[in-house]
C-alpha cells in the first residue's frame, strides 16, 4: 500500500514523505487484568479532576478499551467497545479513505462506541482518553504505532458532548493514527472536543469524519498541542437540509513541531451553514499549515459557509502557511474566507503598554487572550478548564514565562 | 492648585509614517488643570497625543516632554504610563480574550519601585472598577468582557474613562473622549474627569471637536492646533468662538 506523498494537494507542505512505516510496529493489546500503567492512571485522574462532571469515562490503551465507567448515565445510552455495538457500526460516516485511514481500518484493536438513542439528552460530557504508549509495543526496537478508533452517533433530536483526549508518555518515538466518526442524526446536537497532548517525538495523523443530517447541529473543536508532526484532518459533511456545522481548531507550536490542520466543509444539502475558525501560534522554529476547503455541491442552495484562520508567528524562526480554498458549484450561496499570518498586533501591544503593562507581559497577555478567546467558546463547556491548563503549560514554554532564560 | 505635578512640552516635533506632522508644540500643564486642544481634521492632534505617549512609529524628531522633570522622549510607552501619563485613544483597540481586570492588575503591579497597596489587590481593583463604572453609568457586565470586544463606539470611550479612574495617573491625554458618546454620557464622562482634577489633581490635555464637553469640564486653556502648530491659545471662550467661526481664520 502506497503512503501519501506531499505531491498531493491535501499533503502539500507536510513532512509526510519522511514517514517510514518500517520503523513502527502496532502496539499489542494489554491482556485483561493487567494493572494500569501508573503514568496513564495519573493522566486520567488529572483529566477527571479538570472535568468533574462527566456522564461516562472510557480509557483505551492504544485503542483497546481498558475501562468504561458510567456516572449515572441513562441505560439507553451506549458507551462501550465494538463488541457492544451492532453490525456496520464503523464506516457509516467514513467510507474509504487514504492509506493512513486504511492502516487504522486494518490495525485498530477495538473501537470506542458512543451511541445516544433518539431523543436522549446527555447533559455532561462523555470523556474518552486514548493512552498511546510504548510499553505494549511488539517487534524488535520498532517504535509503537497506535490506531485508536472512535464512533459517535447521536440519534434524532438527541444531544451529547464528547471529549476525546489522545495522550502518551513524554518520552519515546511513536506513531498514532486515530480515526473518529461523528454522526448527528436529524435534529441532533453533537458537541465534540478533541485534544492531542502526545509527547514531542510522536507522529500524530488523525482523521475526523463528521456528518450532520437534517436540522442537526454539529460542533467540533480540535486542539493540537503535542507531537513532532501533528496532523488533523476534519471532513464535515452537511448531509441534511438545514443543518449547521461549527468547526473550531487551535494549535500551538514550540521547538521544532509541525502542526498541520486540514478541513473540509462539504455542503451537500440546501439551507446549510458552516462556520470555521482556526487559530494557531508558532514559536521557536515550529511550523504550521492550515489548509481548508469549502465545497458547495450542486443543489446545496442557500448555503452559508465561512472560514477564518488566524496565525500568530511568535519568533523569527517560526513559520505559518495558510491556504484557504473554495469550490462552489451553486450560485445562490454566501461564502467567505479570511486568513491572517503575523506577529502580535502592534496596536494591541501599544494599547496595553499605554496602560503601564511592560512589553513582555503585554505580549503574554495578548497571546494568552488569543487562545482564551477560542477556548472559552468550546462546544463542550466542561472542557474549558482542561484546555486552558494544557495550552497554558505550553504557552509558558513558548513565551519564556517565569524561566531564567528570558531572551530567546 | 492641588498636586505639584507638571507636564512641560517644549518645541515638540513629531512624524508619523515618515511624514512630519507635529511641527513645534509648546504646552505647560500643571496638576489639576484642563487644557483643551482643538483643530481641524488632520491637523495633528492624535499624532501629538501619540508622540506624548510614545507610540512606536510616531517619532519625536525634536523637542522635549518632561513630566515632573523626567524626560519622556526616548523611553517606552509603558514607562511613560508608569511615570504618570495616561492616553485615552481616539479609537480604543480590541484585545480578544484579555480581560479588563487582568490588564488593570498588570498595570498596577508593582515594578519594584512602588509599594504594594490595598488598592492593588484583586479585591481592591474589583472595587475600583465597580465604583468607576457606577460613576459613568458603564454597565457592570462589560467589566467581565475582553478589552473593547463587542463594545459600541461610545462604550469603548467610557471604558477608557473607567480605566483612567482605576489607574489614577497624574496626567491624561484624552483624544476625542467625547466623540461617539450620547449627550448623557458626555455629561457623565465630563463630570468624572472634572472631579478627578480635584480628587487627585489630575492634569488634563483634552483633544475635542466640540464645545459641549466644556459645559461640565472647566477648561483652563484652549489651544488651536493647525498644521502641527498651536496657532492660538485662550480661555474657554475661545472654544465657543471656534464653534461659530470654524478654523477658516487660521
Ligand atoms: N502613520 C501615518 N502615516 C502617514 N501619515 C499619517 C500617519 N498618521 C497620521 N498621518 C497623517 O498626519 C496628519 C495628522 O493626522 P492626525 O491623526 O494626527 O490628525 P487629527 O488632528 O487627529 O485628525 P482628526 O481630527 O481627524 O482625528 C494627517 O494628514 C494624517 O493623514
Ligand atoms: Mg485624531
Amino acid at each position: 500500500m502506497a503512503l501519501p506523498s506531499d505531491k498531493e494537494e491535501v499533503w502539500r507542505y507536510s513532512p509526510i514523505d519522511a514517514l517510514d512505516l518500517d520503523g513502527y510496529a502496532p502496539v499489542r493489546p494489554v491482556p485483561p487484568g493487567t494493572s494500569p500503567d501508573p503514568l496513564a492512571a495519573a493522566f486520567v485522574a488529572g483529566v477527571a479532576r479538570d472535568l468533574p462532571e462527566r456522564a461516562a469515562t472510557v480509557t483505551t490503551s492504544g485503542g483497546a478499551v481498558t475501562s468504561v465507567a458510567r456516572h449515572g448515565l441513562d441505560e439507553g445510552v451506549l458507551v462501550g467497545s465494538l463488541a457492544d455495538a451492532g453490525e456496520g457500526t464503523l464506516g457509516r460516516v467514513l467510507a474509504g479513505g487514504d492509506a493512513l485511514v486504511r492502516l487504522n481500518d486494518g490495525f485498530h484493536p477495538d473501537a470506542v462506541v458512543i451511541d445516544v438513542p433518539d431523543g436522549a439528552v446527555v447533559a455532561d460530557p462523555i470523556v474518552v482518553v486514548h493512552w498511546c504508549d510504548a510499553a505494549t509495543a511488539g517487534g524488535s526496537g520498532a517504535a509503537p504505532a497506535s490506531f485508536p478508533r472512535t464512533v459517535v452517533r447521536i440519534g434524532r433530536g438527541a444531544s451529547a458532548g464528547v471529549v476525546e483526549v489522545v495522550a502518551g508518555p513524554p518520552q519515546g518515538r511513536a506513531l498514532v493514527v486515530p480515526v473518529t466518526e461523528l454522526h448527528a442524526e436529524d435534529g441532533a446536537v453533537l458537541s465534540y472536543v478533541g485534544l492531542q497532548v502526545l509527547g514531542p517525538n510522536v507522529w500524530h495523523i488523525a482523521r475526523i469524519a463528521a456528518a450532520s443530517e437534517r436540522d442537526a447541529s454539529l460542533r467540533t473543536f480540535t486542539v493540537g498541542l503535542g507531537g513532532a508532526y501533528d496532523r488533523s484532518r476534519t471532513d464535515a459533511v452537511a448531509a441534511g437540509a438545514g443543518s449547521t456545522t461549527q468547526l473550531r481548531s487551535a494549535y500551538l507550536g514550540t521547538g521544532e513541531q509541525v502542526h498541520d490542520v486540514r478541513t473540509l466543509q462539504d455542503h451537500a444539502a440546501p439551507h446549510t451553514t458552516s462556520d470555521l475558525l482556526c487559530k494557531g501560534a508558532v514559536a521557536g522554529s515550529s511550523r504550521s499549515i492550515y489548509s481548508g476547503l469549502i465545497r458547495v455541491r450542486r443543489g446545496a442552495l442557500r448555503t452559508e459557509a465561512f472560514q477564518t484562520n488566524n496565525n500568530l508567528v511568535l519568533d523569527a524562526g517560526a513559520h505559518a502557511d495558510s491556504v484557504p480554498n473554495l469550490d462552489i458549484e451553486e450560485n445562490d450561496v454566501r461564502c467567505s474566507h479570511a486568513s491572517t499570518v503575523g506577529p502580535v498586533d502592534e496596536d494591541q501591544r501599544y494599547y496595553l503598554e499605554s496602560r503601564g503593562v511592560p512589553p513582555e507581559r503585554a505580549e503574554q497577555l495578548i497571546v494568552l487572550g488569543f487562545f482564551e478567546d477560542i477556548i472559552q467558546r468550546s462546544p463542550v463547556p466542561g472542557s474549558v478548564e482542561r484546555l486552558r491548563r494544557e495550552v497554558g503549560i505550553r504557552l509558558t514554554e513558548a513565551l519564556h514565562i517565569g524561566g531564567g532564560d528570558g531572551d530567546g | 492648585m492641588t498636586a505639584g505635578h507638571h507636564l512641560v512640552v517644549e518645541g515638540l516635533h513629531a512624524s508619523a509614517g515618515g511624514k512630519a506632522v507635529v511641527k513645534g508644540v509648546d504646552l505647560s500643564v500643571s496638576g489639576g488643570e484642563v487644557h483643551v486642544v482643538m483643530g481641524p481634521n488632520g491637523s495633528g492632534k492624535s499624532t501629538l497625543a501619540h508622540a506624548l505617549m510614545g507610540r512606536p512609529g510616531t517619532t519625536v524628531t525634536g523637542g522635549s516632554i518632561r513630566l515632573d522633570g523626567l524626560e519622556l522622549v526616548g523611553i517606552p510607552a509603558w514607562r511613560r504610563a508608569r511615570a504618570g501619563l495616561f492616553l485615552a485613544l481616539q479609537q480604543p483597540i480590541e484585545v480578544p480574550g484579555v480581560l479588563l481586570d487582568a490588564v488593570m492588575a498588570e498595570a498596577l503591579a508593582p515594578d519594584g519601585s512602588e509599594e504594594p497597596t490595598a488598592e492593588r489587590t484583586p479585591a481592591g481593583i474589583e472595587d475600583r472598577l465597580r465604583r468607576e463604572a457606577a460613576a459613568i453609568g458603564f454597565d457592570e457586565r462589560f467589566l467581565r468582557r475582553a478589552l473593547n470586544v463587542d463594545l459600541s463606539g461610545g462604550e469603548r470611550k467610557r471604558n477608557e474613562v473607567l480605566q483612567l479612574g482605576v489607574l489614577r495617573p497624574p496626567f491624561c491625554v484624552l483624544d476625542e473622549i467625547d466623540s461617539g458618546l450620547d449627550v448623557d454620557a458626555v455629561r457623565a464622562v465630563a463630570r468624572r474627569i472634572e472631579s478627578a482634577t480635584e480628587e487627585w489633581g489630575l492634569g488634563v490635555v483634552a483633544v475635542t471637536h466640540f464645545h459641549r464637553l466644556l459645559r461640565v469640564l472647566r477648561a483652563d486653556r484652549v489651544h488651536v492646533l493647525v498644521e502641527g502648530r498651536i496657532v492660538a491659545s485662550g480661555g474657554p471662550e475661545l472654544a465657543e468662538e471656534l464653534e461659530h467661526t470654524g478654523y477658516a481664520a487660521y
